[in-house]
């Protein structure tokens, strides 16, 4: 049986080599764990704050343990993983940069995708209705999204480069999945989302 | 006390039992029950280790008290564990008395009961002594290890111990050493038999009369640990039991006295006293990461094929989630596969003993991934 996938989760899914190891942090029910555990032989592993998103996972025979990438990521050993990946989840995170350095610590490469806050949806519906964004892609509002540190694609490629990380493949894309322009300020302008895959600058 | 209506084993005839001591046991008797059957492919088997005051009557009619069993509700025929399926075997922990060898059984050397002349156990200990029981029972390796608080240190002891005969292991509810508080709820509980005029330096086997008043006591202190805040104040509150008012004296004017009072009683008719400090000690004593270094994932390296878990309860204040999660970070950090979960439920420590869904669904899972990768059909 094959699993579908959410498209952005494709997106990722297609960039993990067969046989790797994998962290999932916020799995969620562990689809795309599944997926690559089941399609690619990966050895997976997951990260999920919520009990019943654990349970879930667990049900499908996956290994998630219950935590956030705040607090727990710390407890990883360095160079534990292939791949760390990071779905839609930096955002929402107390601290980002803390964040981001340890999936390139206990993973040798990292897969983080992002809202675009830059996208001019966002930036129409800011400076015509005078209030924060709620677009289709970001449709909570100011008092109850979990989205704490919201960032553009060109502020992440910013933090990326200031840690001094590579970015080895970037993919921008509408919320259908479908690729846009690569180019990154355009593409900071009409994505919706976007993928990177980062590399420590030694590697 | 030394009455069993069940299946006893006697181990370790020729090759006494070396203890973590250092001291040797020889025989050792073992209480034990088993449900089920062992299939042909013998991939079936799941050992389920009893907490501190547990026994070997997990899913049938304690002997003494009549009760169910302390796990009924999830082990038998079309339950959660389910026994038209899987072998479930559970055993009296050694030092315990319920036909496992203990401080109440007679010392071969002297044909008189063993009392504090006993030699001082470790959970792993208890562990050797199951790993021997499988060997009697043809069992080369389990399915599944699980277990609660004291169970689930076996549990931890079986992932260090005897890694290669596990298949999954499960741990609920459980720390991988004794804190300091720990320690010292146990130390209140051991003083208090001690103190006891009927202990009589734990020579009392041979007297009608039994340090009942002291290991009473020792429950009601450990039974409260048991519990939370939150759950005394739901099933008592301030309530007064059968009287409408208090009355200045020091009788069990509040519900809540009443019900410890029974815990402790009806605990000693079931208990042995000396084996609840043999026990205690054994709990104490347990610090893993200290024979590793303080290094825990050293002491799991060689379990990175064990399909493992810890569960934790939040209200859970005596083996809390920190303690818990610890072990998870450990095993991960072993590389052994491992998931973990804390669930949300106010009855404290006990909680894995009652019924919540969320457990359940979880066990349910953990069961079924164990059964479907090991090939069990």
């Amino acid at each position: 049986m094959t699993t579908i996938l959410r498209p952005d989760l494709k997106l990722i899914a297609n960039m993990v080599e067969d046989g790797s190891s994998v962290l999932d942090v916020g799995c969620g029910e562990g689809d795309l764990l599944d997926y690559l555990v089941k399609e690619k032989s990966v050895d997976g592993r997951g990260m999920e704050l919520s009990q019943e998103g654990v349970n879930v996972c667990v049900s499908k025979g996956l290994f998630v343990i219950q935590g956030d990438a705040d607090n727990d990521l710390v407890h990883y050993p360095d160079n534990s993983f292939d791949y760390v990946i990071l779905s839609r989840t930096l955002q929402a995170v107390y601290k980002p940069r803390d964040v981001l350095v340890d999936l390139l610590r206990l993973g040798k490469k990292a897969i983080v995708t992002i809202p675009n806050f830059g996208q001019w949806r966002v930036r129409m519906s800011l400076l015509f209705s005078g209030r924060m964004p709620v677009t289709k892609s970001l449709d909570q509002t100011w008092y109850n999204t979990e989205n704490i540190h919201f960032c553009t694609i060109l502020d992440l490629i910013d933090l990326i480069e200031a840690e001094g990380f590579v970015i080895r493949q970037f993919t921008p894309y509408m919320r259908d999945g479908t690729a846009t322009r690569p180019n990154p300020r355009l593409a900071n302008l009409f994505a919706d989302q976007a993928l990177f895959l980062i590399e420590k600058s030694s590697a | 006390m030394t009455a069993d209506t069940g299946k006893t084993a006697t181990l370790f005839q020729k090759t006494p039992l070396e203890l973590d001591s250092g001291a040797m046991l020889s025989p050792v008797t073992v209480g034990y029950e088993t449900y089920g059957s062992l299939n042909a492919a013998c991939n079936n088997a799941i050992l389920i280790c009893h907490a501190l005051t547990g026994d070997q009557y997990v899913a049938s009619k304690h002997p003494i008290t009549g009760k169910p069993g302390w796990w009924d509700r999830l082990v038998g025929p079309d339950k959660l564990i389910d026994t038209n399926k899987y072998f479930v075997i559970c055993s009296n922990v050694l030092g315990s008395c319920l036909g496992t060898t203990g401080p109440w059984q007679d010392n071969p050397a002297t044909g008189k009961p063993w009392g504090l002349d006993f030699p001082v156990i470790t959970i792993r200990d208890m562990v050797k002594v199951q790993a021997a029981l499988l060997d009697h029972l043809s069992v080369e390796k389990l399915m599944m290890v699980i277990g609660g608080s004291m169970g689930g240190m076996q549990v931890l002891e079986w992932l260090a111990t005897y890694p290669e005969r596990l298949h999954s292991a499960v741990a609920l509810a459980t720390a991988a050493r004794h804190t300091a508080q720990n320690i010292a709820f146990h130390e209140v509980g051991r003083q208090s038999i001690m103190a006891d005029p009927n202990w009589n330096e734990g020579r009392y086997y041979d007297t009608d009369e039994r340090p009942r008043k002291g290991l009473s006591v020792a429950r009601m202190t450990a039974h409260v640990t048991y519990l939370s805040e939150d759950a005394l104040t739901r099933k008592f509150g301030r309530n007064l039991q059968d009287r409408d008012k208090i009355t200045f004296g020091f009788d069990a004017d509040f519900q809540v006295e009443s019900y410890l009072r029974h815990q402790g009683f009806s605990f000693v008719d079931r208990f042995d006293a000396n084996s609840y400090l043999y026990i205690t000690r054994a709990l104490d004593y347990l610090d893993i990461a200290g024979r590793h270094g303080g290094r825990l994932s050293d002491a799991f390296k060689n379990a990175r094929h064990v399909r493992s878990a810890v569960i934790s309860f939040t209200s859970d204040w005596l083996y809390p989630t920190s303690e818990n999660k610890a072990i998870a970070h450990a095993l991960n950090a072993a590389g052994v596969p491992v998931s973990f979960a804390e669930i949300e439920a106010s009855h404290g420590h006990d909680s894995f003993l009652l019924d919540i869904p969320a457990m359940d669904q979880m066990l349910r899972g953990l069961v079924t991934a164990a059964a479907t990768s090991g090939g069990v059909e």
